[in-house]
């Protein structure tokens, strides 16, 4: 990879450029927008008043819950908290794991060692049954989801941007960097960190991905705070006023959906920096994508010359 | 073999660290929260347990006698003779008999669904790889593209209510129906296949694309090497060539693969009994969370991610025993 001065903006116009990219990041945008304005556009959604379990109609588009909520107004209103704990989580899992990561794979030796084991364990740890006891215990709200999110979240990303920096540890311009009397701290953020830019990005779009789904689960089962108007606990109503009993579509299918579409949104992104900085691996990634990171470490596929 | 005997060692070793790192987290997590949610639970519980029963959980949950580090040994005591506490959701039962009950049901589920994905996915993969560029091969990506966007608990919901309550094909929940007793008998295995189908359905679509993608992959590098040449140019059947000499070699990873995901087997179908009320772990956990019910919950992590590490530990050891390559 090229040093040059805005490797960043790079990037980003080359993912602008891509049609993946761009239509995964116009829906991304778009439900960003839902949440910071939407919620000035719809009514209260936790108001009473509206016949319970209504179908959709015309003074309640999405129908009404089992406690006569709007719907549409929970969907709306769900998106702001949904979509921030998701990007803090994001962020949180990505800064942590490249702290870690690179931290063991920039000074190998017995801090490495350590970290590794302690990547390990958390990857061996079953991770819904660790996020359920430390979500139960701790006090239901944003904070806690977040950092339970983040506990259980940032090993799998600190492994590979680990193995990521340790190739690059091993490159002449960060040798030529150590060798100039460099600090170790600026050569990790001044020199490797940067020229892995695309692999942070696609780490950060996993890591909200996961943040989504292991949030709305957690929140489903009832772990979230079930005051709050998010899509989790709006499903872990809709499934708690037996709507599935009534037979009342309308209160599970639009909270679904938006989850569904904002993660197709970020995986449309995903592919589409993917094409953007390593357009020769094209199609095996997009399996890999599409099934999710969870995979093990099979051996990778020669790239043959006539397929 | 002696290299063989380092690793097991070594392998233990990290085990353990891990096992003592989920049984610590789990002793000093009530400790550290502020009282509340154990202090309204003993209220809860005042008259109706009886004080003994009441004094174990105290202890259990960080409110017993002694400073921290001798709660922390007689914790670890009570542990290794497989006391748990006693069950407030299903109150007498002890933890440990309450969590017995569910494992059965838990492995049925979930060893079903991991081994018929494992089969299903692998021919598929095969067959993607074996016709590359073919509509099984272009498809498939789309398909779980899509199906991967959403939740998997979501779909399975979906899948519930358009099948168990609208077009009632399967059951609602429960592992078996109300009207048959447990036991060797045509209509108990029946209901118990009924009410596996749907929830094993749910599984088996979530993770069918991990083997298919572990597969084609494999696949391919071997049906590029000279030796598939070599036996088209010996004339022997394409289907020969298919199964004899592409899968059979390629097969390899995901069976490793396989025995991974056996280790996690335990933990592998808590969502999925949740949708379903399929009465293993999953379904505990969340009667443990509604009733508030702290040793249960308490018990259950320990269980499952126990169960996990041991499945862990062991199937570590079977690889190293079939693979050498892995000890190092």
């Amino acid at each position: 990879m090229r040093k040059t001065r805005s490797p960043m903006r790079r990037l980003l116009q080359g993912i602008w450029q891509n049609r993946k990219a761009r239509a995964g990041a116009v829906l991304v945008l778009g439900f960003s927008l839902i949440a910071l304005i939407g919620p000035w556009l719809v009514g209260d959604p936790q108001s009473f008043d509206a016949v319970p379990l209504s179908p959709p109609s015309l003074s309640h588009w999405f129908g009404t819950t089992g406690q006569g909520q709007d719907v549409l107004a929970q969907t709306v209103y769900g998106s702001r908290q949904t979509l921030f704990v998701a990007f803090v989580t994001g962020l949180g899992v990505v800064l942590l794991g490249a702290l870690m990561g690179g931290i063991g794979g920039f000074l190998g030796g017995w801090v490495d060692d350590a970290i590794s084991v302690l990547i390990n364990i958390f990857l061996v740890m079953p991770g819904l049954p660790l996020m359920v006891i430390l979500a139960a215990w701790l006090p239901s709200g944003p904070t806690t989801m977040i950092g339970v999110l983040i506990a259980t979240g940032w090993a799998w990303n600190a492994r590979v941007l680990r193995s990521k920096v340790l190739s690059l540890r091993k490159m002449d311009f960060v040798n030529a960097a150590i060798v100039s009397g460099e600090p170790a701290l600026s050569v990790l953020f001044r020199e490797i960190l940067p020229n892995m830019l695309s692999l942070l990005m696609t780490s950060l779009i996993g890591a909200t991905v996961y943040a989504i789904g292991a949030q709305v689960g957690l929140e489903f089962i009832g772990l979230g705070d079930p005051s709050s108007v998010t899509w989790g606990t709006n499903l872990y109503w809709a499934r708690n006023d037996s709507a599935l009993l009534m037979g009342a579509w309308w209160t599970f299918i639009p909270a679904g959906l938006a989850i569904a579409l904002v993660g197709f949104g970020l995986t449309l992104l995903n592919f589409g920096i993917d094409e953007v900085t390593n357009p020769r691996l094209r199609s095996e990634r997009e399996w890999r994508k599409a099934v999710g990171a969870h995979i093990g470490d099979g051996p990778e596929t020669v790239v043959l010359p006539n397929a | 073999m002696r290299g063989l005997f380092r690793y097991a060692l070594r392998r233990l070793g990290f085990y353990l660290l891990a096992a003592w790192g989920a049984i610590t987290l789990n002793f000093f997590l009530p400790r550290m929260m502020p009282g509340d949610p154990v202090s309204t639970l003993f209220g809860r519980f005042e008259g109706r347990m009886n004080p003994a029963a009441l004094d174990r959980l105290q202890e259990l949950l960080g409110y017993g006698e002694g400073n921290i580090f001798s709660q922390y040994v007689e914790y670890l005591q009570s542990l290794f003779h497989g006391e748990l506490g006693t069950s407030i959701a299903y109150f007498p039962e002890p933890v440990s008999e309450v969590i017995q009950s569910g494992m059965a049901w838990t492995l049925l589920l979930a060893g079903t669904a991991v081994l018929i994905s494992f089969l299903i996915g692998s021919l598929l993969g095969a067959l993607a790889a074996w016709n590359r560029g073919g509509k099984l091969d272009n498809w498939a990506p789309a398909i779980f593209a899509l199906i991967g966007a959403f939740p998997y608990f979501w779909l399975a919901m979906l899948a519930s209510y358009l099948f168990a309550f609208q077009l009632e094909w399967f059951p609602i929940r429960h592992a078996y129906g109300a009207n048959v007793e447990p036991g060797w008998t045509w209509a108990f295995v029946d209901s118990v296949v009924s009410h596996l189908f749907l929830p094993a359905l749910t599984m088996v679509l979530a993770s069918l694309a991990g083997w298919m993608l572990m597969m084609r992959s494999t696949m391919i590098q071997v049906l590029g090497q000279e030796s598939i040449s070599y036996a088209r140019a010996r004339g022997i059947s394409e289907r020969r060539v298919f199964l004899h000499y592409a899968v059979r070699n390629a097969i390899l990873p995901s069976l490793t693969s396989f025995g991974m995901a056996l280790g996690f087997v335990v933990s592998g179908a808590l969502l999925t009994e949740i949708i379903f009320s399929y009465p293993g772990e999953g379904y505990l956990l969340i009667q443990a969370v509604q009733a508030q019910d702290y040793p249960l919950l308490q018990g259950l992590f320990l269980a499952i991610t126990l169960s996990v590490l041991a499945a862990n530990y062991l199937v570590d050891l079977l690889t190293a025993v079939f693979d050498p390559r892995t000890r190092s």
